[in-house]
């Protein structure tokens, strides 16, 4: 793949080990040719690595393939999927999915990116929505300031919320940051 | 049950809600930019985005059409302006420069570019510094602003220093001794950029003569060119130059970089014909690129361009 052509969380291969791209500088002052700061997250150990690259230069692209899956249950410290053409099923490690395996629902299909049999990706949908399990209850005599309390969410979360959210609303959750969208409804 | 494409509007009117504060300080300093130069009695002037030729430079790719190019910068319809007699002149325009995109980069962006007859790029330095400072002045009252959690103070004059004793001080080496490209954009961008005081806007002055552009070479000191690029806070600002006026040495030069793209890129160069006929008749002026987007980033106090455009090339 030419440099040009390398995005954030494109997959490479350097000296055959698979890394992530986890983000790209662009620089190119004055008239000079383009330089590019990059920034690799080994798929493998987590490791951090920055080089420099030029117009001209190429990197070699990690047979990466995505399917949808369907996301089963969590055991054992693994994350179990399922292809849901294949029926095949894929683990992946706590660690390798980090603080989003907290947005899983169970039965909830989304796109896993595979390198060879191992899960290296999920792509979360940006908005899910999730139930108020415990919150304080409003007074009932706030105003419109934005004042928020904290909130207890049904996937084990804390996060702040609006004063007018009582127990049993359904929310929505922005999964890129973990804050408060809107209310959608109500359990019943 | 929400469909894919209510989460997607969503996704937008988030995003687009977070940039109303910005985008109306954007159409604040368009204005205020418009006032600065109107008040100086220039003429504000629109040249074409879709042209016949753009300036054959070897880091710049236009965007190709069926029959033409969009433009990369209104430089060259600006000299020709110039060379009819118009000697101050000013344009905010729409530029498309093909692969460059990044924290600091869009493809499509806007440019400011002025020029004045008779001045040299120390007018423009000027010009620059009092452009900030009259834009700072308009927002807050001073000359002070907070950019990336550091108070820069605008006023002029502000810090110079040439390539040579810039990379001499950073990167150990001299460039204007030591011919070595790949080097200099490297050294330059990870060395000599960081080095400048973040309290004060830098301006770099006096490039190496071969990598002149479209600027005159400095009589007193053959081996420089009269060309200054200006630095805020890491962000590149404006480019401006002491402008060449020799018809032949800018078809000399054109030529040596249609020659380097046709060969290391394989890329069709069409050369602009007009303007170096016109250039027989360019007075002894100056002028300065200046980008928008950036100078929009600095006072809304961010580094990144899709802070202050609606829809970038990853959105639109």
């Amino acid at each position: 793949m030419n440099i040009e052509e390398v995005s954030k969380n494109k997959k490479i291969l350097l000296d055959e080990i698979p890394y992530n791209v986890d983000d790209v500088d662009f620089m190119k002052p004055g008239k000079g040719s383009a330089v590019y700061r990059i920034k690799f997250r080994n798929l493998m150990d987590g490791g951090i690595l920055e080089r420099t690259y030029h117009s001209g230069d190429k990197l070699k692209e990690a047979d990466v393939a995505t399917y949808d899956m369907q996301y089963l249950y969590h055991e054992n410290g693994n994350y179990i999927f399922m292809n849901t053409d294949t029926f095949e099923q894929h683990y992946m490690t706590e660690d390798r999915m980090g603080s989003r395996g907290v947005f899983l629902k169970d039965g909830m299909v989304i796109p896993v990116q595979l390198l060879g049999d191992a899960p290296i990706e999920i792509t979360l949908p940006n908005f899910v929505e999730l139930e108020i399990v415990e919150t304080s209850m409003s007074t009932g005599k706030e105003t419109v300031t934005a004042q928020n309390k904290p909130a207890k969410l049904s996937n084990g979360m804390e996060i702040g919320v609006p004063t007018f959210i009582k127990a049993g609303d359904i929310i929505k959750v922005d999964t890129r940051t973990g804050a408060y969208v809107e209310r959608v409804g109500n359990k019943k | 049950m929400a469909t894919r494409s209510s989460w997607m509007y969503l996704d937008e009117k988030q995003r687009l809600g977070k940039l109303e504060d910005n985008l109306k300080r954007r159409m604040q300093i368009l204005g205020w930019i418009r006032s600065f130069f109107n008040e100086q009695g220039f003429l504000e002037v629109e040249t074409p985005v879709f042209v016949p030729a753009v300036a054959p430079e070897r880091y710049i790719k236009p965007v190709e059409c069926q029959s033409g190019y969009l433009s990369t910068s209104p430089e060259l319809y600006m000299k020709r302006m110039l060379a009819a007699g118009y000697a101050k002149i000013y344009q905010i325009s729409r530029c498309f420069r093909d692969g460059e995109k990044g924290r600091q980069h869009n493809p499509e962006f806007s440019l400011l570019e002025w020029y004045r007859a008779g001045a040299d790029y120390l007018q423009m330095i000027k010009d620059t510094e009092n452009l900030f400072h009259y834009i700072a002045i308009k927002l807050s009252g001073k000359p002070l602003v907070r950019y990336m959690a550091k108070e820069i103070d605008l006023m002029p004059p502000w810090k110079r220093i040439t390539v040579q004793d810039a990379f001499l001080t950073a990167a150990g080496w001299d460039p204007l001794s030591v011919d070595d490209e790949k080097r200099f954009d490297d050294d330059l961008v990870l060395k000599v950029i960081p080095s400048f005081p973040s309290e004060q806007p830098t301006v770099l002055m006096d490039y190496p003569a071969k990598m002149a552009s479209l600027a005159r070479i400095k009589e007193t000191k053959p081996e420089v060119a009269e060309r200054a690029e200006f630095f805020i806070s890491g962000l590149e600002m404006a480019n401006a130059y002491s402008e060449l006026t020799d018809p032949l040495e800018q078809a000399s030069r054109f030529a040596g970089e249609k020659r380097l793209i046709e060969t290391e890129q394989n890329r069709r160069v069409v050369s602009p014909d007009k303007f170096l006929e016109s250039m027989k008749y360019l007075p002894a002026c100056a002028g300065n690129a200046l980008g928008i987007d950036r100078l929009v980033m600095f006072f809304c106090n961010t580094d990144s361009i899709q802070d202050v455009i609606p829809f970038t090339a990853d959105t639109a």
